[in-house]
């Protein structure tokens, strides 16, 4: 459901930049996703083979996702560390004075588009 | 297909949703209406909160509800019993709700009259916490028997908030619920945080949280 809601802002995005280079069609969209985004791939590809079908702009329009993995910063001992094995908790001190560098975003790359 | 050229767009998904929603703060402030999203998990007591809440406040402010929960854990009736208008909102079995819902939603509530709108949000702590809704602030409820560990199974939502209302403190006797923890958790992740522990059943420290509340109205219309 979330997905779905991800996918109808992807689509108003692109129908947007559509409108003002004016494009007659979009053949492919890639995103960026990040490892900790919340979205899922596989449900976002069910959602986005539904709803691009609704659109005169994409309605054959392919989902491309590439993964951005997740890093986390250490407030403490200021070390960089990969966010999904390891968690909040630094893997090198111990402190949870953690924040996440990248790896939550999901951002609209490319599309290719006539 | 070689006619087919490659357009960078390098947008955020939530960038659009974004710009929406500061046009849904900005028509606010002229209108001089106050919107608080209201977030929680479903059985938080959002019902019995926000009735107590509209019932300290409506000789004050004029106030008016959205109601956007899918599980429609609140009975508009009870709503409409304290005197706020209400209506509800249809997600179309979205999880949250985003900036031109709500956009259409205070449209349809019409808030000319209006000093304080409550969007009530769709009950969850994850979905809802992504999409700007166009709110001037944030608020989320947690009860006691949710636990204390919320803030770190949760973080986004706490991120989010302005606000956040610790609610069933009436039931903290019964509840391995530890609120110095539960307040540490949450000031990690968000430092400005402001907390009430409140009993919308008993009364308990509502008060201070509708005080908030009538403050930070009167401020925005100031």
């Amino acid at each position: 459901m979330h997905e779905l809601g991800i996918v109808f802002h992807v689509i108003k995005t692109i129908q947007q930049v559509g409108q003002e280079q004016g494009l007659q069609n979009v053949a492919s969209v890639t995103l960026e996703l990040g490892e900790v985004s919340g979205a899922v791939p596989h449900e976002l590809e069910s959602c986005w083979d539904w709803a691009v079908k609704r659109t005169e702009l994409m309605p054959a329009a392919k989902l491309r996702i590439e993964t951005i993995p997740a890093v986390t910063h250490c407030g403490q001992c200021g070390q960089d560390y990969s966010t999904v094995p390891q968690g909040r908790s630094c893997p090198y001190c111990g402190s949870e004075e953690t924040w996440l560098l990248r790896g939550d975003e999901i951002n609209i790359k490319e599309i290719e588009a006539i | 297909m070689d006619r087919y050229k490659i357009i960078e767009v390098k947008e955020s998904v939530f960038a659009n949703n974004d710009r929406e929603a500061e046009r849904v703060r900005k028509q606010l402030k002229e209108n001089k209406t106050f919107l608080l999203n209201l977030m929680s998990s479903p059985g938080s007591g959002k019902t019995t909160t926000l009735r107590r809440t509209i019932e300290t406040l409506r000789d004050d402010l004029r106030i008016g509800v959205m109601e956007a929960d899918i599980d429609s854990d609140v009975d508009a009736k009870a709503i409409a019993d304290t005197g706020a208008r209400a209506i509800q909102l249809h997600t179309g079995g979205m999880c949250h709700l985003d900036a031109a819902m709500t956009e259409q939603g205070l449209r349809e509530l019409g808030t000319d009259d209006l000093d304080l709108v409550v969007l009530e949000n769709v009950g969850n702590l994850v979905c809802p916490a992504e999409f700007d809704t166009g709110a001037v602030k944030n608020a989320m409820i947690l009860s006691v028997p949710e636990g204390h560990d919320k803030p770190l199974k949760y973080p986004l939502i706490f991120t989010v908030c302005d606000v956040l209302l610790i609610n069933k403190i009436d039931v903290l006797p019964y509840f391995d619920f530890d609120m110095d923890k539960v307040v540490a958790y949450a000031h990690m992740r968000n430092p400005n945080l402001k907390i009430f522990p409140i009993s919308a059943k008993s009364g308990e420290g509502m008060g201070a949280w509708c005080d908030w509340l009538h403050q930070q109205v009167k401020s925005w219309q100031a």
